[in-house]
């Protein structure tokens, strides 16, 4: 068999496509406005990354601490390494304190006070009156804040009645004849069946890409795919070689040891025994920006000071924390270190390494979750019906290094934002259905996945997944240079052309996970291009993107954004606001903790 | 290491039927998880179908019968499991396919409890006051992850899915007439005080049992039902 252009087709004022916090929240909004949308998600809403998610969630209510938003955006601006753009942060620090409130409203447990105001934790990067006393500004639930907040959407959203499309996968945005973006292709994994979801707008919240890298914080659904849909329809991906490495994985695994542990008194120590952040900042020591603390604990093993017979990892301590606060605040740690480390962390220090946990870049949008693309000369203009927030996004909040506590923000205040921006276009105009869809590339890629294999042929979708997450961990990792990113480059040639000729050897309707993993593996490959063409370009180290060949930030060449666009790997780029509204702009200077 | 995995495709088979596969043990180290050796057995045969996301056991994907116990498959080492490992989906839904069941009556279930903080109208500024043992009342019902374990565990859901709500979605009812922020409890504790509801529960505690998040359902539906004594 092979598919032609005609597929059932449904129509709504809306599609939010991704269940985690940021397209729940929104879903929630445009349905309690009486829209009518449809969720879609690849897996049930409650399974969505965001659940994963531990420390908290920042905003400068100053239960423990004495805090304004001004501090807050001055400290986001400061850990972004100044390539956030200063308007959207400010947009973001000024809503926080309002929407966790929210939050609050909706359900969430959160830990409490004696006061009974919602507890609020230290995390890194976090200071009172712009630089001076550590600020505690993490509104937490335990260790255990996404899994309270992505609950208590789901269930406001059963509440309003919100239609879902639970395990329904989105293949690729679809065009009209004018070109604009009018509906997308959706294979319902439980049979197989493919329809196209029509609408005017349409909202990508499809999270993370963190399944490009080998050890990895995430779950095995961030494959970016809405970030591989958005760069097949011609759109540009922006400042996709910033990657966190979250300083404290599960040393080998990957699993995330939050920061929450070093807001409440754990400690890093090498081989020797000594707390090394003292070297590295000598003021906020563990509480350091995550980039910093990422960077001390890679220079404290490539140097020899690394633990365990493999000299492989550094030790979080936190045995002088009292065993009363570690079950009250940090549960799920140790829950996770005896699950999978065998060790109590009330006795014994846990293992820890970076690992990748983050995208600071992704679908370049504005304030009001517009997609923004370049056109014929260089301006930024808003993309018809087309819309990304959260993690898939980069609006940008997070420049070259997100603080901890910034994503679980991000994702609901755009989330809000971008609903209302879409109830006001279609108060303005109300959703019509009646374009043609250009089907013709979707249908081509459908085509192609239902070639079989000759029979000399044993390559298979799950080994070049494998493969192209080592090429990305040794070529683009903590520290990159030159000719490593250039080997990288060479070697995603190489898996490029694999992935245009493997097949996939199961052919079933029901339930088919290979020929997801397939669709997937095309996101997770064109997101590898993206990062290792992004950061070879950028000739200089910020946040994230550390270079051992060029060590230092360069304000003068590189405080702008990069968008990489999939036609033979184009890189443009754009300034960094410096703009905001109603604060005077953070001037750029040397970043010290 | 030998595992026995119920295999089932709607398109094909009639019935489910065990597949015998064997994993090299070289594949495997001593702090391995179900998982990975799951992961290891696609590599295998892709066509294995069972769900999985998080790894690390917030998600709730991967609940599934492991050598008679329903258990979540990234959170059980392979070390303690034998050398023989026998894989069935959850009991008492429908198959999907292979170890992949039909949900949907579990949340169904969930949803009929009306699982939602309903409270008085937001205050933009300032949130509702919870003192710390308050809070404390929603340890133990708040963590659920949903995977189902305890619901599919139970002879009582097993026998009625359509009608009782299960260890699940009453864990989650209590969790909001505990909550001092709702002021719906009266409301919810009539609408569970029914035959079909809380006292379909006849305290066999397999739901108790079979929590991979440690959780003690039937405990929190017996305080549901001390709580209707005192209440109603």
């Amino acid at each position: 068999m092979t598919f032609t252009n005609s597929f059932p087709i449904e129509t709504f004022d809306a599609l939010v496509i991704g269940a985690g916090g940021a397209g729940m929240r929104s879903a929630l909004q445009l349905t309690e406005h009486g829209h009518k949308i449809a969720m879609i998600s690849k897996v049930f809403p409650t399974r969505s990354h965001t659940v994963a998610a531990q420390g908290g969630v920042n905003a400068a209510l100053g239960n423990v601490t004495p805090d304004k938003w001004e501090w807050h955006m001055y400290d986001t601006i400061k850990g972004s390494d100044f390539l956030g753009d200063q308007d959207a942060i400010e947009f973001m620090c000024r809503e926080a304190s309002e929407i966790v409130r929210e939050l609050e409203h909706f359900g969430v447990p959160f830990s409490r006070l004696d006061n009974g105001k919602i507890y609020q934790r230290a995390f890194g990067g976090q200071s009172q009156n712009y630089g001076e006393e550590q600020a505690h500004r993490t509104c937490a639930a335990a260790d255990r804040t996404g899994h309270a907040i992505l609950h208590s959407l789901y269930q406001q959203n059963l509440r309003l009645g919100t239609t879902f499309y639970d395990e329904f996968y989105a293949v690729d945005l679809l065009k009209n004849q004018d070109g604009e973006i009018n509906g997308v292709l959706v294979m319902n994994i439980h049979d197989g069946e493919y329809k196209i979801l029509q609408s005017p707008h349409i909202l990508l919240a499809t999270g993370g890409a963190g399944q490009v890298f080998r050890n990895n914080t995430n779950a095995s659904i961030n494959t970016g795919d809405g970030l591989g849909m958005v760069l097949r329809a011609g759109y540009p991906l922006q400042d996709m070689e910033f990657w966190q490495f979250h300083p404290t994985g599960v040393a080998g695994k990957g699993m995330l040891i939050s920061e929450a542990v070093r807001g409440e008194g754990g400690k890093l120590r090498n081989a020797l025994g000594e707390a090394f952040m003292e070297k590295y900042a000598p003021r906020v020591k563990d509480l350091a920006s995550r980039d910093v603390v990422a960077r001390a604990i890679a220079i404290e093993v490539n140097e020899g000071r690394g633990c365990g017979p493999g000299k492989d990892y550094v030790q979080l301590d936190i045995s002088h924390i009292p065993n009363d606060i570690i079950t009250e605040r940090l549960p799920g740690i140790r829950e996770i270190s005896q699950t999978f480390l065998g060790i109590d962390p009330v006795k014994d220090p846990i293992h820890v390494y970076p690992t990748c946990h983050y995208m600071m870049g992704g679908i370049p949008t504005n304030i009001a979750g517009q997609v923004v693309s370049p056109d014929k000369d260089g301006k930024q203009q808003p993309v018809k019906g087309l819309y990304a927030i959260g993690e898939c996004a980069c609006v940008s909040v997070h420049g070259a290094n997100r603080l901890g506590g910034n994503s679980l923000l991000d994702i609901v205040v755009f989330g809000r934002k971008t609903a209302l921006t879409i109830d006001e276009a279609l108060k303005k105009t109300p959703a019509q259905h009646n374009q043609t869809l250009n089907l013709t590339p979707v249908v081509n890629r459908l085509n192609r996945w239902l070639t079989k294999a000759e029979d000399s042929s044993n390559d298979t979708v799950l080994q070049i997944k494998k493969d192209l997450q080592l090429v990305m961990e040794k070529g683009c990792g903590v520290f990159r240079d030159q000719p490593t990113m250039q080997k990288a480059l060479k070697e995603l040639n190489a898996i490029q052309a694999r992935l245009e000729t493997v097949c996939i050897s199961d052919f079933s309707n029901v339930f088919n996970l290979e020929r997801l993993s397939a669709y997937e593996l095309e996101n997770l490959v064109t997101i590898g291009y993206a990062t290792v063409v992004s950061a070879l370009a950028r000739t200089e180290s910020r946040g994230a993107h550390s270079r051992v060949d060029y060590t230092e930030r360069n304000d003068d060449e590189w405080l702008k954004h990069t968008l990489y666009f999939q036609d033979n790997h184009t890189l443009t780029f754009k300034p960094v606001n410096l703009s905001p509204k109603h604060h005077a702009m953070v001037k750029p200077k040397p970043r010290v903790y | 290491m030998k595992f026995i995995i119920s295999r089932y495709n709607p398109e094909t088979d009639q019935e489910p039927f065990d597949q015998t596969f064997e994993l090299d043990d070289a594949l495997l180290s001593a702090d391995s998880m179900l998982l990975d050796a799951l992961h290891l057995l696609r590599e295998q045969d892709p066509s294995i179908a069972y769900r999985s996301s998080c790894q690390e056991g917030v998600c709730g994907s991967d609940g599934m019968n492991v050598n008679g116990k329903n258990r979540l498959s990234c959170v059980t080492s392979l070390s303690e499991l034998g050398q023989t490992i026998t894989l069935r989906p959850l009991p008492g839904l429908p198959i999907i396919k292979d170890l992949i069941i039909d949900m949907t009556l579990f949340y169904k279930q969930y949803k009929a409890v009306k699982p939602y903080l309903e409270t008085i109208p937001f205050n933009i500024e300032h949130e509702h006051l919870q003192s710390p043992e308050e809070r404390a009342k929603l340890d133990g019902s708040y963590e659920c992850i949903m995977c189902g374990c305890c619901s599919t565990s139970c002879p009582s859901f097993w026998w009625n899915p359509d009608q009782f709500a299960g260890p699940a979605a009453l864990l989650a009812a209590k969790r909001f007439v505990v909550d001092s922020r709702d002021i719906k409890h009266i409301d919810r504790l009539k609408e569970l005080d029914s035959p079909t509801q809380t006292f379909r529960c006849r305290h066999i505690q397999n739901c108790t049992e079979a929590c991979p998040k440690g959780l003690i359902p039937s405990r929190a539906i017996q305080e549901l039902k001390s709580i209707m004594v005192k209440s109603l």
